[in-house]
Formats: C-alpha cells, sequence, structure tokens
C-alpha cells in the first residue's frame, strides 16, 4: 500500500506544478492586452484598426460556449467559426462597440459547460460580458439557469429546446425551437399535401430530436396526418438503420420523417438505397450540412426536402462573402451552425449599438438592457438565416422556417 | 421474409463487430490486456484509407480496384507501425506493471489518438468512399446482402484460419501461445517474451487497420470518434464468444449482431441496448468464460 | 496491534487532510481570492473524490474490475432528484432535504449494488469487468426512456411519451431523453465535505475491521480465504454494495448540483475516469483516491488558462500517459526512494 502512495505524491507533485503553471499564466494575462491572446486572434487585427482611428469604442466582452472535442465537436467548431468571422468584420467596422470574443470547449456535457462559464466569468473580469452558447441544448439548460442567476445576457446559436429559455427572461435563441420545427414539419407536409403514409426514425437519445418528433407527432394527430410507423435509435452513433427502414417499408410509408442530425441521416440514405427503398425524405434544420461532408455521394440526397434557415449556395452578397471567407480559412462549407454563430455575433452587435450609456454598464445592467431591448419588440437583425429577425418574450426567435428540396446537389427553396 | 431481411441485417453487423473483437481478442489471448486504444488505431487506419480512396475518385473501374487494395495495404502497414511506436512507448515499459496500469494507459492512447486525429483531420464527420460497392441479390426486389457483409464475413473466416494456422504451426505463433500460458516459463525457455508481446500488437493493429476499412465501407461515416462505440461493442463481442478465443470472437461478434437486430426488430428500438447487454450478462451467468472461451481452473 | 495502530492513523491523516482542504478552500472563499472557475469545480470534485474513494473499494480493496460505477452514479443522481422534488412539500429546509435526498441516492445505489451484485459476483476478473459495463450500459438506455412525473393523482411512471399521462398540474421530473430539467440546486460544497467525512468514515471503519480484512484475503487469495472459512459472497458483496451506495449519494450530490441532468452523462466514459482517479492514486490507498480525484478532475479545468483551446484534452492525454509512466517506472521509484529515504523500505518491498 505504501507503494501506491508513493504513486499518489508522485502525481499530486506533478499536478500542483501544473495548477501553479495555470495560475502563473492567468496572472500574466491581465498585464497583457487580452487581445493578444491566441484565443481571439480573430479580433486583433481590428484591434489595431482601431487604435489608428483613435475611436473610443465601448469593449464588450462575448464569451462563447461549445464543444470543440469530443463526439459532437464539429457543431461546436462551427458555431465557433461562424461567430470568428463575424467578429472580425463587426471590429474592422470601427463601430461604437468593439466585441472581443473567447471560446470556451465544453466537450458537450453539462458539468463541464458551467466550468467553461465560470472560466469566461474569470476571464471577463469587470468588463461586460455575454454570454453565447451553448451549442448543444443539454448543456445550455444548465448554463442558462446559471446566467439566469447571476444575470448575463446570453444568445444561443442553436440549442433549440423550450426549456433552455423557459423561466429565464435573459436567454435568447437564434435557431427554431424543437416544437415550433416539430409543428410547422406537419403544417407543411398538410399543405404541400406530402406523404399519404408517414414513417418518422429518430434518435430518441437526443434532446432536439425528440423534441421535434414529440411535437410532429402531436400536431400530425391534430391535422389528421397518418404516420404509420415511429422508429428510433439510441445515438448518433450508431450505424445500421436497416430494421428501422424496414419498418417504415414494410408498413408502407412513402415519406420517412427524419429530424436528426446531418451524419446518421446520411447513413440512412444510403442504406434505404442499398435496400431499394426510394421514399420521400423529409428532414429538419439538423440535416443541413450534408452535401459538405467530404466525399458525400450528392445523388442519394437528390430529392431529399429539409427546413433549413440557411443556404450556403445563396447569392445574396453576404452568404457569398461569409462562405468565401469560411472556405478560405476551413476548407469546408460553412453549415446553419456557423450561419446561426455569424448572426449571433451581429445580433449582439447591433443591440449594444443601441443601448444608451453602454460604455458605464456592468454585465448584470447589460443584460437587462439587452432583454428589454430583445423583447421590446422594435429591435429586429438582418442575417444569413432571416432577415427582421424579432425575438418573443419567451426567448424565442421569430423567423419562418424555409423548406427546401437538393436538386443536382443544391438547394432549391420550395 | 422480413425475417430472413433481419437475419442478414444481423449477419452483416455481426461481421464487422466480428472482425474488430478479432483483433482485440488477438492481444487479449497473448499479452492478457484491454487494448481500449484498438477502436481508435481503426479509426486511424480509416482515415488512411479514406485519403486513397479520395485521391482514386474518377479512376476507371480496374485503377479504381487497385487503388482499393493499394489502400487496405497503405493503411494495414500505417497501423501496423503505429501499433508499434505505441507499444514500444506506451505499453513496453509497463510489462512488470499491474495489468490495471496498463489499462488506463490504453484509455490514454486512446484520447491521444482521437485528439490529434481532430487536430489532423478535423472534427466535420466525412463519407467514406466503400472499397467495393453494391450488392449480391438473392431474391429480386427481397432479399439482398451487401458485397462488403460478404467480404467482412470472408476475411474473417480467413483471419480466423490464418490466425489458427499461424498460432498452431509456426514457431512464431507457438512462442505466442507459450508466452500466454506462463510468460516466466516461456522466458526460461528461451523465447524473447518482449519481442512475442510486440509481434502481437502489430499483427493487432494490422488487423485493425483491415476492420476500420471493412467497417466504414459497410457504414460510410468517419470522424474522430468513430472507433470508440464500436470498440466497446466489439469488447463486448469477444467476451460474449469467451475472450482469447479466435473462433469464440468470428460466433460472439455474428450472434451479437444478429440479437442487437432481432432486438431491435421484434422488441423496440427504444430498448435494444438494454437487451443486448442483459442477454451478454445472462451467457456470462450459464458459461462464465463465454461461449467458447476455455474455463482455466484456479490453482492452489 | 502496531499494525493495527498504523492503519488508524493513517486515517486521521486523511481526515486532517480533508478538513484542512476544506478549512483552506473556505478562508480563500472567505477572503474573496478564489475564481469563479474553481469555485463551480468544489462540488463535482467532491462527487468524484467519493466516487474515487467508493470504486477504490471495489477495486483496490475487494480487487474486482468494475467498469460500471458510473451506473449507480446514475441511479443516485436520478432517485436523488426525484426524492428532492416529492420531499419539496413535507420539508422545506434545504439541507435537510438535500440529506434526506442523499440518502435516497444512497438507497437506490444500494439496491442496484445487490442486483447486479448477487449474480455476477461468482465471475471474476475481466468478465466481472464486463458485466458491470453492460450495467452502466442498461442503466442508461433503461433513464434514457424512463419518464416520471408527479401530480395531483400521485407518482407517475411510464416507458414512454405516449403512455406518460401526467395531468395539466403536474411536474414532469424525468422526461426520457431530456432527463431532469429545471432541478432546485440543492447541493453545497459544505454537503459535499460532509459526505467526503461520511465515506471516509464507512470506508476507513470497513477495511480495518474483521470484515474489512475478510475482503483483502479474499483479494489476496480467494481459495486461501475459503478455506479457513471466510464466506465469498457475502464480503464481495458488503464491499460491492457499500461502494454502490456511496456513489449513488455521490450521483444525487450530483444531480442536485445542475439545473438539468441527462442519463447520457454517467457513460462508460465517466466510469473510466474514476477507474483512472483510482488507478493513478493507486489500488487501495484511500488517501491516493482523494488527491487523484481532486487533481486530475481539476487539471483539465485549469488548462483552460492556458489558451489552449483545441490542445487542451490532447495534453491531458499526454499527462495521462506520462503520469502512468513515470509512477511505474522502477528507476524513477529508486530516485524517489533515495530522495526520501523513509519510503525507501516501501518501494523496495512493494
Amino acid at each position: 500500500m505504501k507503494k501506491k502512495n508513493l504513486a499518489a505524491w508522485l502525481m499530486a507533485g506533478a499536478m500542483c506544478f501544473s495548477l501553479l503553471a495555470g495560475c502563473s499564466s492567468q496572472g500574466g494575462e491581465a498585464s497583457t492586452p487580452p487581445a493578444s491572446q491566441p484565443g481571439s486572434e480573430a479580433s486583433q487585427p481590428a484591434e489595431n484598426n482601431n487604435n489608428q482611428g483613435g475611436g473610443e469604442a465601448v469593449v464588450v466582452k462575448v464569451g462563447g460556449i461549445g464543444p470543440i472535442t469530443g463526439d459532437l465537436a464539429q457543431y461546436g467548431t462551427a458555431t465557433d467559426w461562424g461567430a470568428k468571422i463575424a467578429v472580425d468584420e463587426i471590429n474592422a467596422m470601427n463601430g461604437p462597440v468593439r466585441l472581443e470574443y473567447r471560446f470556451e470547449d465544453d466537450t458537450g456535457v453539462a458539468d463541464t459547460a458551467v466550468a467553461a462559464y465560470n472560466s469566461l466569468k474569470d476571464w471577463a473580469k469587470d468588463a461586460p460580458l455575454v454570454i453565447y452558447g451553448t451549442t448543444t441544448t443539454q448543456p445550455c439548460v444548465a448554463v442558462s439557469a446559471e446566467t439566469f442567476n447571476d444575470r448575463y445576457f446570453q444568445l444561443t446559436p442553436s440549442a433549440s429546446s423550450p426549456d433552455v429559455t423557459s423561466g429565464k427572461d435573459n436567454v435568447f435563441q437564434m435557431c427554431f425551437t424543437d416544437p415550433g420545427q416539430g409543428t410547422a414539419a406537419a403544417e407543411y407536409l398538410k399543405g404541400a399535401g406530402l406523404g399519404s403514409k408517414i414513417g418518422v426514425i429518430y434518435n430518441n437519445g437526443d434532446t432536439y430530436s425528440t423534441g421535434i418528433a414529440d411535437a410532429f407527432a402531436a400536431k400530425a394527430a391534430e391535422l389528421g396526418l397518418e404516420v404509420v410507423a415511429t422508429q428510433t435509435f439510441p445515438d448518433d452513433k450508431t450505424t445500421d438503420y436497416t430494421v428501422q427502414l424496414n419498418a417504415c417499408k414494410d408498413a408502407g410509408a412513402d415519406l420517412v420523417f427524419l429530424p436528426i442530425y446531418y451524419t446518421p441521416a446520411s447513413l440512412i440514405l444510403a442504406q434505404a438505397k442499398q435496400m431499394d427503398y426510394a421514399p420521400v425524405f423529409f428532414g429538419g434544420d439538423g440535416m443541413d450540412g450534408m452535401l459538405d461532408m467530404k466525399g458525400f455521394n450528392k445523388s442519394l440526397a437528390e430529392g431529399l426536402l429539409l427546413m433549413t434557415p440557411f443556404n450556403a449556395s445563396g447569392t445574396d452578397e453576404r452568404t457569398k462573402n461569409f462562405v468565401e471567407k469560411y472556405q478560405a480559412d476551413h476548407d469546408i462549407l460553412p453549415n446553419q451552425f456557423a450561419a446561426d454563430g455569424y448572426d449571433c455575433m451581429y445580433a449582439i452587435y447591433e443591440a449594444c449599438c443601441q443601448i444608451d450609456g453602454i460604455g458605464s454598464m456592468d454585465s448584470a445592467q447589460l443584460c437587462d438592457a439587452l432583454t428589454a431591448l430583445f423583447t421590446g419588440g422594435q429591435f429586429s437583425v438582418d442575417g444569413l438565416t432571416g432577415s427582421g429577425m424579432k425575438w418573443l418574450t419567451t426567448g424565442e426567435v421569430s423567423k419562418a422556417p424555409v423548406v427546401v428540396k437538393v436538386e443536382d446537389g443544391v438547394y432549391v427553396t420550395q | 421474409m422480413s425475417f430472413l431481411n433481419n437475419v442478414i441485417t444481423g449477419v452483416s453487423l455481426g461481421s464487422i463487430y466480428a472482425i474488430i473483437a478479432l483483433g482485440y481478442t488477438m492481444v487479449y489471448g497473448i499479452a492478457k490486456m484491454l487494448n481500449f486504444a484498438h477502436g481508435d488505431v481503426i479509426m486511424v487506419g480509416a482515415y488512411v484509407c479514406f485519403f486513397v480512396m479520395s485521391g482514386a475518385a474518377g479512376l476507371s473501374p480496374q485503377a479504381a480496384v487497385l487503388a482499393s487494395v493499394g489502400a487496405v495495404l497503405l493503411a494495414a502497414v500505417v497501423c501496423t507501425a503505429l501499433g508499434i511506436v505505441i507499444e514500444r512507448l506506451a505499453y513496453k515499459p509497463l510489462r512488470s506493471a499491474p495489468s490495471l496500469a496498463v489499462l488506463i494507459t490504453a484509455i490514454g492512447v486512446s484520447y491521444l489518438l482521437q485528439n490529434s486525429a481532430q487536430l489532423l483531420w478535423g472534427a466535420d464527420t466525412k463519407t467514406f468512399r466503400p472499397i467495393v460497392e453494391g450488392s449480391l441479390v438473392l431474391i429480386p426486389g427481397q432479399l439482398s446482402i451487401s458485397y462488403v457483409a460478404v467480404l467482412s464475413i470472408v476475411c474473417c473466416v480467413v483471419v480466423m484460419a490464418a490466425l489458427t494456422a499461424f498460432t498452431g504451426g509456426t514457431k512464431l505463433g507457438k512462442a505466442m501461445r507459450a508466452c500466454s500460458e506462463d510468460k516466466a516459463a516461456a522466458q526460461l525457455m528461451g523465447i524473447d517474451v518482449n519481442a512475442t508481446i510486440s509481434m502481437t500488437f502489430a499483427i493487432g493493429s494490422a488487423l485493425a487497420a483491415l476492420a476500420g476499412v471493412l467497417m466504414c465501407s459497410a457504414y460510410p461515416v468517419l470522424s474522430p470518434t468513430t472507433g470508440s462505440l464500436p470498440g466497446i461493442r466489439a469488447f463486448t463481442a469477444a467476451v460474449f464468444g469467451g475472450i482469447g478465443s479466435v473462433p469464440g470472437a468470428l460466433l460472439g461478434g455474428i450472434l451479437l449482431g444478429v440479437i442487437e437486430t432481432f432486438a431491435k426488430a421484434y422488441i423496440s428500438t427504444d430498448l435494444s441496448d438494454a437487451v443486448v447487454f442483459a442477454v451478454l450478462i445472462i451467457v456470462l451467468l450459464v458459461k462464465p468464460a463465454g461461449l467458447m472461451g476455455r474455463y482455466v481452473p484456479e490453482k492452489v | 496491534m502496531k499494525k493495527i495502530n498504523k492503519n488508524s492513523l493513517n486515517g486521521f491523516i486523511n481526515y486532517g487532510i480533508v478538513i484542512a482542504a476544506f478549512a483552506v478552500i473556505q478562508l480563500l472563499l472567505g477572503m474573496g481570492r478564489l475564481s469563479n472557475s474553481l469555485q463551480s469545480l468544489l462540488v463535482p470534485a467532491c462527487c468524484y473524490i467519493v466516487m474515487a474513494v467508493s470504486l477504490n473499494l471495489t477495486v483496490g480493496i475487494l480487487g474486482e474490475l468494475s467498469l460500471g460505477h458510473g451506473g449507480f452514479m446514475s441511479l443516485g443522481a436520478f432517485s436523488g432528484i426525484t426524492a428532492s422534488i416529492l420531499l419539496q412539500g413535507a420539508i422545506p429546509m434545504a439541507p435537510a432535504r438535500l440529506a434526506a435526498s442523499m440518502a435516497v441516492g444512497a438507497v437506490f445505489g444500494a439496491l442496484g449494488g445487490v442486483i447486479v451484485g448477487v449474480p455476477v459476483l461468482r465471475l471474476q476478473g475481466d468478465y466481472l469487468a464486463i458485466v458491470t459495463l453492460a450495467f452502466g450500459q442498461i442503466i442508461q438506455n433503461i433513464i434514457m426512456v424512463l419518464y416520471v412525473g408527479v401530480d395531483s393523482r400521485g407518482i407517475h411512471l411510464a416507458a414512454s411519451k405516449e403512455r406518460f399521462d401526467l395531468a395539466a398540474d403536474g411536474t414532469a421530473i424525468i422526461k426520457g431523453p431530456m432527463g431532469a430539467v429545471g432541478v432546485t440546486k440543492l447541493a453545497s460544497f459544505t454537503a459535499g465535505f460532509v459526505l467526503i467525512m461520511i465515506t471516509l468514515l464507512v470506508v476507513q471503519n470497513l477495511v480495518n475491521s474483521r470484515s474489512g480484512r475478510a475482503i483483502m484475503a479474499l483479494r489476496d487469495n480467494r481459495i486461501a480465504a475459503e478455506s479457513v472459512g471466510i464466506n465469498t459472497t457475502k464480503y464481495k458483496l458488503m464491499a460491492f454494495v457499500t461502494s454502490a451506495a456511496l456513489a449513488g449519494a455521490a450521483g444525487a450530490l450530483w444531480g442536485l448540483n445542475y439545473s438539468s441532468t441527462v442519463a447520457s452523462k454517467f457513460n462508460f466514459n465517466t466510469s473510466i475516469l474514476v477507474l483512472v482517479f483510482v488507478v493513478l492514486g493507486g489500488l487501495g490507498s484511500i488517501r491516493g483516491s482523494i488527491i487523484a480525484a481532486a487533481l486530475l478532475y481539476i487539471l483539465p479545468e485549469t488548462l483552460r488558462a492556458w489558451d489552449i483551446a483545441e490542445y487542451r484534452m490532447l495534453i491531458y492525454a499526454i499527462i495521462l500517459i506520462l503520469v502512468m509512466l513515470a509512477t511505474n517506472n522502477e528507476r524513477l521509484k529508486i530516485l524517489v526512494g533515495r530522495v526520501i529515504p523513509k519510503r525507501k523500505g516501501a518501494a523496495g518491498n512493494g
């Protein structure tokens, strides 16, 4: 037993060293300008511009949280990268407000997200801080409870459950809510007269997927749509969906609703093709990104319908500019996570610009001012994922889901 | 008909579990360690193959076949090298340490591989280009089995036969078995135990490359964490069949795939995981060393 | 006689370390010198310390590898959350309700321990490990489809959303994949401290008792132990269930520290993480588990200060491997033995 104690002490020494090292670097941070941190390199050139202009810009710190390692890393990195492009642009404008941006990893887990949030509070010190995130729903519910108590304004790009905002006046969403999307999906199908028999396959281990599927089922029953098969899978790492597809096929479904993310969906499409089952597939905004997967055979997605607020092949100037920058930096096309992130930054920036006396505010005052503005009914933002976006007092964004169809590998608005 | 379909689905899925489980069981059987990084070596093999195959897109069919073979070979070479490096740096220094220390190191290696892969190749999911496509039609429009599944089963059987012949017939193979029985005694017989165990890792890693290519051909998505879940499943399959037993890994893998598919089809897709693991527990209670495991009585 | 004294001395040192750490942290908190980040890690670190110490009872002292410790934590978390909501009216005082919830968590953890333990403790080594892993997966899967709520008619339990008929005035406590949402945070650092002290009390007294010696005898040589009349099942179960109960209590504390908790939090990775703490701290060493859990839980968070966002987990992995190699390196051990002569003998006869 003594021998093991040796191990413990040795390790204790090693860890203490790393703790000390951590502290010292934290201490050093205070003396150097925060913008020189690698984490916020995006804003660095902008700061230089600013100094040349000599403007007295108010600095608002934006602390982002999302998974940049682990299973969900692709979603977190997209929201981070999209936001960075916007921060860059905003700071280059030399406006009255300058955003200082930092993104922390939560690995998609609630407790890590709360820890990330607290480290952002340490980072902000006395400067006004706005929380951007988290990317995924479950950690967001935990973090939003904290920001509500601590009074930080929070805007999430993609955490879409009503649990995120319910009972918290300070939390707002940039994406559709899950029930909203499920309801809209059922209404669209009814209106377009699609799917006489409908099958549903969803991830019952995921809040987003379950939220849409439940609302869809309720609305479909109300509208008299015939749902003939409801199938689930436990997580996005599931590889075989043949059983679920067979159930839909055997029930005679001619439309399969897939309120899931694009990674499992790409497998479902491939496996349906392999078994010669060709219903109309219809997905939610989580499906956006499939066409950009490296090596994806786009013919599989031909005829796929999905509801997405963002179209990377859009022709308007702003979208083209965004897609170009994103591709130049990261060598992949941006998806709606990135676009929502970009829009979040503009929403925060434009709102901050409209607040009088922002220069003397602390985080709590800024939170109240921003909350009042967002729920006031006057404030609206134009972005990549919608124009004239406004927010309800519940924290929900009001923008219409757009249904697109994949034709020849690009989105065509329906 | 749907029953036959489910059997085929189950066997296809099971053949993938089996090929991964073969690598697990091989390393466990000889080195007596649970190599939790095995799943991540599989992921690396799949990435190597992915890059070769994307480079080969647009080649003529004959050239594409050559490219596939080349991709598999290159993946095997890279994984073997990686396996040897990991073994040399992380596992070998722990030869005399308690087995749990090696287990934890393997977990560290697993995290290391996942995070390195993400930094090198990005977190985004990539679509894998299968090395073989299409399916073998048994009854037109109703029953078919994909060529990847057929190939996996063939590979499993070939690998199993080869491993059995190798451990039974060659000198090195016999040395491996000797090490697995009793390291100290093997050393006294003049067997280089360290080299033998390193060799086991090399073979295990080459198998991981093959498994990675087949898995990603069957289920063509690829991300840095692709290996972690199949890794656990294959470990389960290996235990199910009797860990350390090569035919057991094949049997365990196929049965696990079939049970999982049947649980989804006939019980509930919601609870399929619970059913699979419940069956596993029951089997182990009845046969404590797995289906084909050898029960070793304790020496007093 | 001398050995027993030494053991209890060791135990007192452990209490002392925990009390001293608590006092120092309280002092720092009082002075406002603790960063928000570290403050938020206090309660989860306490949970992980309890998890590590209790797992050490199974792995280090009983000598059976368990890969499903997260499953017991999960049972404790969800039963504890449910209890805290059900008891809202009966026990209005928050600390008392927290204590009651942790007790409920412990009971459910223990129940889980009995259910798993009775049949499977007959298995050995890696086979026991895989069954505990399987158990963890089953728990996760079941909670994922479980709906629990309470309304004026009583408590409702259902295995799917359709069968979950909660009245409009009711509160949904566990909502399938969404887990428990909207939990009132009851946990506090003091509660965590008390739980660690209770855990130490239970584990150290068990280890130093007649039963504890029987358990260790089983670990060291089962056949010899049986031959002198030690009841294998009884003592194995005693260690296993105690360990599960403590994990349940830790789970309840964890669940009541966050406003939302999902079943997938307590997956295989969590079980493995706790096992890492135990092995790094040293099998059988309670003090090692405490130190390892506290430091290794905080480590990835302190790495944030280095501004290496995407390299954070990579560095964590490398540190893990290096520490494992260093602590098992014979030459280094001898070196350390020379520097600290008192340890020399201990390192030599290990």
